[in-house]
């Protein structure tokens, strides 16, 4: 492989997850083997994609629409959120369809070492839709690592004053775990035996 | 039970060394580096833990190898004709590729290094601990630690969560904007959870091994006294109110002023009400015999018990040696020994195996 062009798009395929340089050539390998079909099928899914992702202003999900998915369904219980540190979080629970309302991505947990502060993330935009009303129940879904915790923690006195009930996933959860890499029967029992706050 | 088929690969000097035909008492005699304490360290790593050098994995690989080492062991029972008389093999390694990995093998299945705790449990006492009692709380708080994790393995998360937690306090605290109060309740709330529960560990340590102390005889060996003095308010409520009440204070010292970093361990020579770190070399060694001991019969919890003693009898007089030979032979833990005499083991030479080790090879003898 000469070409200064297919180094580069095998360099950048290296980086995703699950692929390294040696996939990232098999991949390269197969698209130019199918330039007539699946490379321009692969480009279009991929502008596509990059033309119409947007960050959901309700709940800071990413979909291909604002609001999106979740938050524009009219079957789900926007009575309840599920605050989530990370978008791969919410992934990770909808998977299986585990929740039935909606969600509250953070964007990160609290960390004084790392330098991430309470106004870093979304959670006035939190507070701003619990006090719009209409919300019964907060659902802390937080990673069971310290900062997640620390987060919980925090989030909960924020909302004591609020009209809602609030909960935390059981802690079924693995030490240091994170929401992303359970499977979703560990998630299903997690959320099922979610209790208050103590 | 007792640990028999032991091999080393590329481990530090060991390039392929394999002991067989062990027996109670075990002694590795050999030359200054030789590559006895590397036995011994390689041993300690079929518990979980970092081993008895505290040392990076990526250290242990011997440096002429390819990268990476593999220690294995089988446990045998010590009724060879009894139902459960198959021996279980214990196995971990690291691998070139990712030397920082340790891979743990138990009867061939892949398994957690937790899981050697099922099977094994190792204490042991060498060199670098006789500066225990001159050495900084923080070290006497680390050999607690350890010692509490032997006996409940999940000490460890707690110990893991609080230093965590302080961790994240402490830069609250010293930053030059005032912290929000939301987020110091919602670490404190985790201080005190995991610090309670450390505390506690630590306290429950020092009682099992007091009494584990008054059950043995008070001499030859000096019998220590120990207290476990805690650094703040021991229960979970109590933490969290004073953590509370301290944050202008802490704010204005820049860091955490109560809880279980403030712990002390004291150790005073019961006889002569004199604190362990006044007392003499020999003193001082022999209490840490005795507290080895001690924890030996207080982990073992049905599990088969090794105790590695890395040069141990050198500095004991005679008359101690003895002694220490007739306690050992009087617990059920297989013993392992180091010197660089022969001379020193004389008295139990004739129930000993016993290997001479030279250049990174074993030899029996
Ligand atoms: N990763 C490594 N690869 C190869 N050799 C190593 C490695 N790490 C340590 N060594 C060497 O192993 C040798 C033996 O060390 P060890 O501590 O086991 O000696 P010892 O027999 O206990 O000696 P002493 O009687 O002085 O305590 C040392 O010379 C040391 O340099
Ligand atoms: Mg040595
Ligand atoms: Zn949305």
């Amino acid at each position: 492989m000469a070409s200064q062009e297919i180094e580069t798009l095998a360099a950048a395929l290296a980086r995703l997850p699950g692929l390294g340089p040696r996939s990232a050539r098999r991949a390269v390998l197969y698209l130019v083997k199918r330039r007539e079909n699946a490379l321009p099928a692969l480009l279009e899914a991929l502008e596509g994609v990059r033309d119409t992702l947007v960050e959901c202003d309700i709940c800071g999900n990413v979909d291909t629409r604002n609001p999106c998915g979740v938050c524009s369904d009219p079957r789900r219980d926007a009575r309840s959120i599920c605050v989530v540190e990370d978008v791969a979080d919410l992934w990770a629970l909808d998977r299986a369809r585990l929740f039935t309302g909606t969600y509250h991505v953070l964007g990160g947990k609290l960390s004084a070492l790392d330098g991430v502060r309470p106004e870093d993330l979304s959670i006035a935009e939190l507070l701003e839709r619990v006090g719009g009303g209409g919300v019964d129940e907060i659902v802390l879904a937080m990673n069971a690592t310290l900062e997640g915790q620390t987060t919980a923690h925090y989030i909960a006195e924020r909302l004591e004053d609020l009209p809602v009930r609030v909960t935390q996933l059981a802690h079924g959860l693995p030490v240091g775990g994170e929401l992303d890499y359970l499977d979703e029967g560990t998630l299903a029992q997690a959320l099922r035996a979610r209790r208050p706050l103590g | 039970m007792t640990l028999d088929r032991i091999s080393l690969e590329t481990f530090r000097n060991h390039a392929a060394t394999s002991l067989e035909g062990t027996g109670r008492f075990n002694l590795l005699v050999g030359e200054n580096g030789a590559g006895k304490t590397n036995i011994l360290e390689a041993l300690s790593l079929l518990a979980p833990g970092r081993g008895l050098r505290r040392a990076a994995l990526a250290d242990m690989a011997g440096q002429d190898g390819a990268g990476g080492f593999g220690i294995g062991a089988s446990l045998v029972p010590a009724d060879a004709s009894g139902p459960a008389a198959e021996p279980v093999r214990l196995g971990t390694f690291t691998q070139a590729a990712q030397p920082g990995r340790r891979h743990v093998r138990i009867d061939g299945s892949a398994s957690s290094a937790v899981a050697l705790g099922e099977w094994l449990s190792v204490g042991w006492l060498t060199p670098a601990m006789d500066r225990l009692f001159a050495d900084s709380a923080g070290a006497r708080r680390r050999y607690m630690d350890r010692l509490a994790v032997a006996i409940d393995p999940g000490h460890a998360a707690h110990a893991a969560r609080f230093s965590a937690a302080l961790r994240e306090r402490n830069r609250l605290l010293s930053a030059e904007r005032a912290p929000e109060a939301a987020w110091l309740d919602g670490i404190e709330a985790q201080l005190a959870r995991h610090g309670a529960l450390l505390t506690e560990g630590r306290a429950r340590l020092v009682a099992g091994l007091t009494e584990a102390l008054a059950e043995a005889p008070a001499e030859p060996f000096a019998r220590p006294a120990l207290s476990h003095r805690a650094g703040g308010p021991l229960g979970e409520k109590d933490l969290l109110t004073a953590l509370h009440e301290e944050r202008a204070k802490a704010r204005r010292a820049g860091r955490t002023l109560t809880g279980p970093h403030r712990d002390e361990l004291d150790v005073v020579f019961a006889a002569k009400n004199v604190a362990a770190a006044q007392c003499s070399t020999g003193e001082q060694k022999a209490m840490l015999i005795a507290m080895t001991l001690a924890h030996g019969r207080l982990a073992q919890q049905g599990r088969a018990s090794i105790l590695l003693l890395d040069e141990v009898a050198a500095h004991l007089d005679p008359l101690r040696r003895g002694a220490l030979f007739e306690r050992l032979a009087e617990g059920s833990a297989q013993i392992w020994m180091t010197g660089t005499e022969m001379a020193a083991f004389e008295a139990i030479l004739p129930q000993a195996s016993v290997w001479r080790i030279a250049e990174g090879r074993a030899i029996p003898v």
